[in-house]
């Protein structure tokens, strides 16, 4: 696959800038560093040429800031979407979070997005990161030089990418993937063949490291209510200190619950989490559970479509019936 | 029976029309069911929340049993068809996270059957009085 540069998005969204098509372009703008990126919406050709980027390390899915700037921008808002992002964008849609009208989608492919937290496993003081053909080249500011591969430091959800297939846009730039084979539900099938205490001492140890910051769920694009619970004094789970009770399970279940039918595995939950808690292997159970029981079902690949747990039949299976797997 | 045994503390959620009439008519039958079952009654069982089920447990339940009409009879046409689908979903994730699967249940029990009711609650309680102390579940900040 040809691999779309900086520049040519650049020049398209000029482009679109000059002839009035767009009024803004939200997209991916340069940090001090390589490897700290925002989301940023550029209003100007200066700004786009001098700031915008497009890297290995735009992992960030720009759809649900389509919620708020819709809103708040009166013109028309051009948004890059990678493969995935297009299934929270069809998602976000469905559920009427924002004004299709309002937005240019242009779908850009993507080979798959590095983690600098897996990078820094490796080496301190990064002066700077360059993509090399098998991954990347880091120089640290003591002038050491490492080459990693790029398959050790993807983010958790590009080493199972579902999909290179954009399911919604206006227009494609670069060639157009398909649907992956992947092995995104081999971890929650492991956890599932343990025995209860591993279960239960492998999420004690994993989510009693939480320190309740909520950015997994405010990066998630299924999370989108105006109000909620876990912003209420009164809930009961509002504690923010890691703690090892149930406080923390009850968020996690709660957190994964909402999203379950609707969540379209874009994996940005564990991408955004500080403290690097495998958060998909919740939203991935509710996934297996859903095929499993209730016929495959992928959120976001179209819009309008009805999700498993607004609907049934009257032979689904009864509650008992879903423990027998597993021990 | 031993002084020191635990006693476990059951909530039942039961829905108006059908299961609280069921318990109701357990009474009247003079049918017993151990007095640790605490019923919560619910217009309909999908009334229950994910949150109703996790809140019971993190203020100290041992187990959660959320009783409804038989599939077809929901008063309200089709909320326990709702219900089936969100607690298999709660409950398979609650087994997931290591929680012992025999502390959640869901029963269908109609207004005349007094007799399942209690025979229900009866090996509910047994079955959760064998597993002790809801441990994995406790919530340390909502201790008397
Ligand atoms: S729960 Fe995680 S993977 Fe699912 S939509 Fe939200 S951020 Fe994406
Ligand atoms: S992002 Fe991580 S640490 Fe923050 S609330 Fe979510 S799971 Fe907890
Ligand atoms: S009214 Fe009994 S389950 Fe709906």
């Amino acid at each position: 696959m040809q691999k779309i540069t900086t520049d040519a998005l650049v020049q398209k969204a000029v482009e679109l800038l000059n002839n009035n098509t767009v009024s803004y372009v939200l997209g991916w703008k340069k940090g001090e560093f390589d490897y700290d990126i925002t989301p940023y919406v550029f209003k100007d050709e200066k700004t786009l040429k001098e700031e915008f980027i497009y890297s290995d390390f735009c992992g960030v899915n720009l759809s649900k800031y389509l919620v708020a700037k819709t809103k708040e921008l009166a013109g028309k808002i051009l948004v890059f979407l990678k493969p995935c992002d297009t299934y929270s964008f069809n998602q976000l849609l469905t559920e009427h979070r924002f004004n299709r009208e309002k937005v240019y989608a242009i779908g850009i492919p993507c080979e798959g997005m590095l983690d600098i937290d897996k990078i820094k496993l490796n080496l301190e003081g990064i002066s700077s990161i360059v993509e090399t053909k098998e991954g990347v080249k880091v120089n640290t500011l003591d002038d050491k030089t490492i080459e990693l591969e790029k398959q050790a430091i993807l983010l958790e959800k590009c080493k199972n990418c579902k999909s290179k297939k954009h399911y919604a846009y206006d227009e494609l730039l670069g060639e157009e993937g398909d649907v992956l084979d992947n092995n995104r539900f081999d971890e929650v099938a492991k956890l599932e063949s343990m025995t209860a205490e591993e279960r239960f001492e492998f999420w004690q140890s994993q989510l009693s490291k939480c320190i309740r910051c909520n950015a997994c769920r405010d990066a998630c694009p299924a999370c989108t209510c105006e109000k909620c619970v876990f912003d209420n004094p009164n809930s009961g789970i509002e504690n923010k200190s890691p703690a090892n009770s149930f406080e923390e399970k009850l968020f996690h279940i709660i957190r994964a619950f909402h999203v379950a039918g609707r969540c379209t595995d874009c994996g940005e939950c564990s991408r955004a989490c500080p403290q690097n808690i495998p958060l998909h292997l919740l939203n991935r159970k509710f996934i297996k559970d859903i095929n499993e029981h209730y016929g495959e079902f992928q959120a976001g690949l179209e819009v309008g479509q009805r999700g498993p747990l607004v609907s049934y039949t009257t032979e689904d299976v009864e509650p008992s019936d879903v423990f027998n797997k597993g021990e | 029976m031993q002084i020191t045994e635990h006693k476990p503390l059951i909530v039942a959620f039961c829905c108006n029309w059908c299961s609280y009439a069921g318990a109701d008519l357990a009474g009247n039958n003079r049918l017993n069911y151990p007095a640790d079952v605490k019923i919560i009654r619910v217009p309909c069982s999908c009334r229950v929340n994910p949150m109703f089920v996790l809140r019971a447990f993190q203020k100290g339940a041992d187990g959660v049993i959320i009783c409804g009409c038989h599939p077809g009879d929901c008063h309200y046409t089709s909320g326990n068809y709702y219900a089936r689908r969100r607690m298999a979903m709660l409950f398979s994730m609650l087994d997931y996270l290591g929680i012992e699967r025999e502390r959640t249940r869901v029963e269908w029990v109609s207004a005349a059957e007094g007799a399942k009711f209690s025979a229900t609650m009866n090996d509910f309680v047994e079955k959760v009085t064998k597993l002790g102390k809801n441990k994995r579940l406790e919530d340390l900040r909502c201790k008397k």
